[in-house]
């Protein structure tokens, strides 16, 4: 396991583009949802008044 | 084409597809990454450090493809007039910008350990860097009028313009020489990587490509939501 994590020496590379990826992705499709839910919201209660 | 491009046509279909789209993309990443980091060999000159290949090529694919997109809705947008074209064209700028700052980022993180270098101005990086640009300056610039049809359209143009910029990144390690090399899956003659490591990466590519479909579906939603409520609101 340690040694899966080490990457053979290049963990310090590794794992930060993953995680640079990870995170720019899952922030965008959060971002997206956010959005959608926000508009949706927004457009009940409009269309209630 | 029309008859598709027809708002509550679309509103119904994307609610359609969406929920699959996810899925799919979820269940093809998942595996595409389980066989980037547990099956897939490391490389015999690069050893691990070959592990970021598997998010930065479908990222740097992504990339282009999705200004591809933009640049097709942008001229669609252009030439018929169709607002949901404009809707697609600057749903999808955000998403693309997004993949080419993956991409810059772990070919960063790439280039330290096996070139000895975070960054060089050679062909390869510095036009994927004015692909970068073009997605913020189409975002700048769809958002710098008061006036959103004025602002749609000077976006438009810039997106068709900026397609000169494509073949420029995919050949660029062909006609200049770069630190950068070349083409292994998608050339003539087929791929030269081996098949172990092309699996991941074609799985990985394929479940990005699902991953752009619903952002862009999403977004697209959000947009036409966002315009009911601003014609409700001052009958526009």
């Amino acid at each position: 396991m340690a040694q899966f994590f080490a990457m053979g020496g290049y963990a310090r590379f590794v794992w930060p583009a993953y995680g640079v990826a990870a995170l720019v992705l899952v922030g965008l499709l959060a971002h997206s949802l956010i959005g959608y839910r926000r508009a949706q919201r927004a457009l009940d209660a409009e269309e209630r008044r | 084409m029309q008859r598709f491009a027809n708002p509550a046509r679309f509103m119904r279909l994307s609610a359609m597809l969406l929920p699959w789209s996810a899925i799919a993309a979820a269940v093809l990443i998942a595996i595409g990454f389980y066989g980037a980091l547990f099956i897939a060999p490391p490389d015999y000159q690069q050893g691990e450090a070959v592990k970021i290949m598997y998010v930065h090529v479908p990222s740097a694919w992504l990339a282009s493809l999705v200004y591809a997109v933009m640049a097709v809705a942008s001229a669609v947008a252009l030439i018929w007039r169709h607002p949901l074209a404009h809707i697609a064209a600057e749903s999808a700028a955000p998403i693309g910008a997004c993949f080419t700052f993956v991409c810059l980022a772990t070919g960063s993180l790439w280039g330290e350990p096996m070139w000895g270098t975070w960054w060089v101005w050679d062909a390869r990086l510095t036009s994927v860097l004015v692909l970068f640009f073009l997605y913020i300056g189409f975002i700048a610039l769809a958002n710098a009028f008061d006036d959103r049809t004025r602002g749609s359209r000077a976006a438009a143009i810039l997106a068709i313009v900026g397609v000169v910029n494509l073949p420029i990144i995919k050949f660029s390690v062909d006609w200049w020489n770069t630190l950068h090399q070349k083409a292994s899956v998608f050339r003539m003659g087929g791929p030269t990587i081996a098949t172990s490591m092309l699996w991941p990466l074609l799985v990985i590519a394929a479940g990005f490509l699902f991953l752009f479909a619903v952002l862009l579906m999403l977004r697209m939603r959000t947009a036409l939501l966002r315009a009911k409520l601003r014609a409700l609101r001052f009958g526009t």
